[in-house]
């Protein structure tokens, strides 16, 4: 049987600029409906800028990425948000939108040029926001919720924007251990409600914890794809970080690994 | 469920509010109408204004007043305020950055260069019109570029950009007056740019009226759209805009309306700066909202000063020392009033 893939990358290369290095060099990959597949690689492994492929804002030098079939290169942008939703780092805003008005922006892509939201695109906004579990701050300024909050309202943002596929870069980084695993079940929940999640990360764990499939970068190259089991373990680790590793497991810590670096 | 019960009732007190601003800003046009060295009475206004004047001589010296001084110069003052307002609120969305606003970004200078070298050329109104339009445009754009070039970019590079185009244009208005000549051209240009409404007539305030209705429609057209570019590029085209059209048209639609505001009243800073302040502190973030009570409040300013300035004292006080001298204190107080996380 063949499945079709969700998202699907073809050969990928980009330059930043023509005659300088290649930050990504020939990835392929894809991932199909229900699937999670983390990103894992140290800095500068090229993880921002595939994001960036995947998202249609950076334009390959050769190659393709393809969202439920099409290539991107030939989508209106509006086209592209109905099929990808981008859960940015939360960062800070400069201006004070609510958290509503912050998760009403996800309805964009299904509103005219000089459209506002419909009553419809308040009820899936609501909606959202009930179910990521942050409807009590839907009044409070953006600015003024605590990061963890913020990552919950993005996501909730994309889960409004009702595109198949949800691409994320670094969603925990900034975030406890609480909020890490606040975000991390949400995400499972979103793959088993069938949309295809990517992530980028820099915690080994993270991939084990969401049974996700792993896809190791480094220096702009795929060096690895499959379970985390398959392609995660000590050697393989120090390598990808360039410095020595400890693998730490437990028996009651089911199947879960993480990686220590090993500083003897 | 208490929200949903909760968010209406806001909604229509914000809805109150507003409405209470339009009410404020139509008793203020009236009440600008009325007074004056030569006071009118509103029975003489509305007479006047609905042609039932009785022929005496009275009313036609009300009618000249009216007609051709004051209701010239409202009409100009409310396009002014409600025209830089909305510039202001529109290049604070598309830069990012609350502290930006026409003056800061150079755009007034660059216009105010642009008008004053087409005085001194003594062309006509249109073409005082497009060479400010093109020289506002040129100072944003050079403001822009000379930030986005800059490492470690920042709300500040911006604003230190602008304001190196700013004296860069500045000086260029300097250049213009020296070489003016000093029984009329030198006269004109400076009292046109100290900013006044002195000598605002129907063609101003049909000058200034055509760009700001046009650029603040287009701009109220696409509000959603244009929301969307305060969170960055990146985030505003993953979420379905197509950014580098938008921030082009509204760079453009900005431009255009300080441009047709500085032709009229010259150089007036503050305004742009600190009424979208006001405005998103009252009414928040929703586009909507947020662009009517800034252009009602902007014209509310513009209008109160302009009022002040013509009837404080025997002499006209310049509408731009006005506004600054009650734009850099308030400012001030609003720095120091919000913390800096809740910049708007």
């Amino acid at each position: 049987m063949v499945v079709t893939a969700a998202i699907e990358i073809v050969d990928l290369s980009f330059r930043r600029a023509p005659g300088r290095e290649r930050v990504l060099d020939s990835i392929s990959l894809s991932a199909r409906a229900g699937e999670l597949l983390v990103l894992l690689g140290p800095n500068g492994a090229g993880k921002s800028t595939l994001v960036h492929c995947l998202l249609g804002l950076a334009t390959p030098e050769q190659g393709r990425v393809r969202a439920l079939g099409d290539d991107l290169h030939g989508l209106g942008r509006r086209e592209i948000a109905k099929r990808i939703a981008y859960v940015p780092q939360a960062g800070h805003s400069a201006f004070a939108f609510t958290v509503q008005q912050m998760a009403l922006m996800g309805r964009a892509a299904h509103m005219d040029g000089v459209g506002s939201p419909s009553p419809q695109d308040h009820e899936i906004v609501r909606r959202a926001l009930i179910d990521i579990g942050v409807d009590h701050l839907r009044k409070k300024p953006f600015t003024q919720i605590s990061g963890g909050e913020r990552q919950l309202v993005l996501i909730a943002r994309a889960v409004a924007q009702d595109a198949p596929i949800i691409v994320m870069d670094e969603p925990t980084s900034s975030l406890d251990l609480g909020n890490q695993g606040r975000v991390l079940t949400l995400m499972k929940n979103l793959a088993a409600a069938g949309k295809t999640v990517v992530m980028t990360t820099h915690l080994p764990d993270q991939a084990f914890n969401l049974r996700a499939r792993v896809a190791l970068l480094r220096g702009g190259r795929l060096i690895a794809e499959g379970t985390a089991a398959e392609v995660c373990d000590r050697d393989s680790m120090s390598r990808l970080y360039g410095a020595p590793m400890l693998r730490l497991a437990a028996d009651d810590a089911r199947d879960v690994v993480a990686f220590a670096p090993d500083l003897d | 469920m208490k929200y949903w019960r909760a968010l209406p009732a806001a909604d229509v007190e914000g809805r109150r509010l507003l409405l209470a601003l339009v009410a404020a800003l139509v008793a203020l046009i009236v009440a600008s109408l009325a007074i004056g060295r030569y006071p009118l009475s509103l029975a003489t206004i509305a007479d006047t204004l609905l042609g039932r004047g009785d022929g005496s001589q009275s009313s036609a010296t009300a009618e000249t007043i009216l007609l051709l001084v004051r209701l010239p110069r409202v009409a100009t003052a409310v396009m002014v305020g409600a025209g830089l307002s909305l510039a202001g609120a529109a290049f604070q969305t598309v830069f990012r950055n609350p502290m930006a606003s026409p003056s800061l970004l150079g755009v007034s200078a660059g216009a105010g260069f642009g008008a004053s070298l087409a005085l001194l050329f003594h062309l006509p109104t249109i073409a005082v019109e497009g060479a400010a339009f093109i020289g506002g445009l040129a100072a944003v754009v050079a403001s822009f570029l000379a930030a986005s070039s800059v490492r470690g970019n920042s709300l500040i590079t911006l604003i230190l950009c602008g304001m190196v185009m700013s004296a860069l244009f500045q000086a260029m208005i300097s250049l213009v007056k020296y070489v003016a000549d000093p029984v009329d051209t030198l006269a004109t240009i400076t009292f046109w740019l100290m900013g006044s409404l002195a000598k605002a007539d129907a063609a101003d305030a049909a000058t200034v009226a055509a760009p700001v209705l046009l650029g603040g429609a287009t701009l109220f057209a696409l509000r959603w759209r244009i929301s969307l570019l305060a969170l960055g590029e990146h985030e505003a085209a993953a979420l379905g805009a197509d950014v580098a059209r938008l921030r082009t048209i509204v760079i453009l639609c900005a431009t255009a309306m300080t441009a047709a505001t500085v032709c009229v009243a010259g150089i007036v800073g503050w305004v742009g700066l600190l009424v979208p302040h006001i405005a998103r502190m009252l009414f928040g973030m929703e586009p909507g909202r947020a662009m009517i009570a800034t252009a009602t409040l902007g014209a509310l300013f513009a209008l109160a000063v302009d009022d002040v300035a013509r009837s404080a004292s025997v002499i006209e006080i310049p509408l731009g020392v006005m506004t600054a001298v009650i734009g850099a204190p308030f400012f001030l107080f609003l720095v120091m009033r919000t913390r800096n996380e809740q910049w708007s």
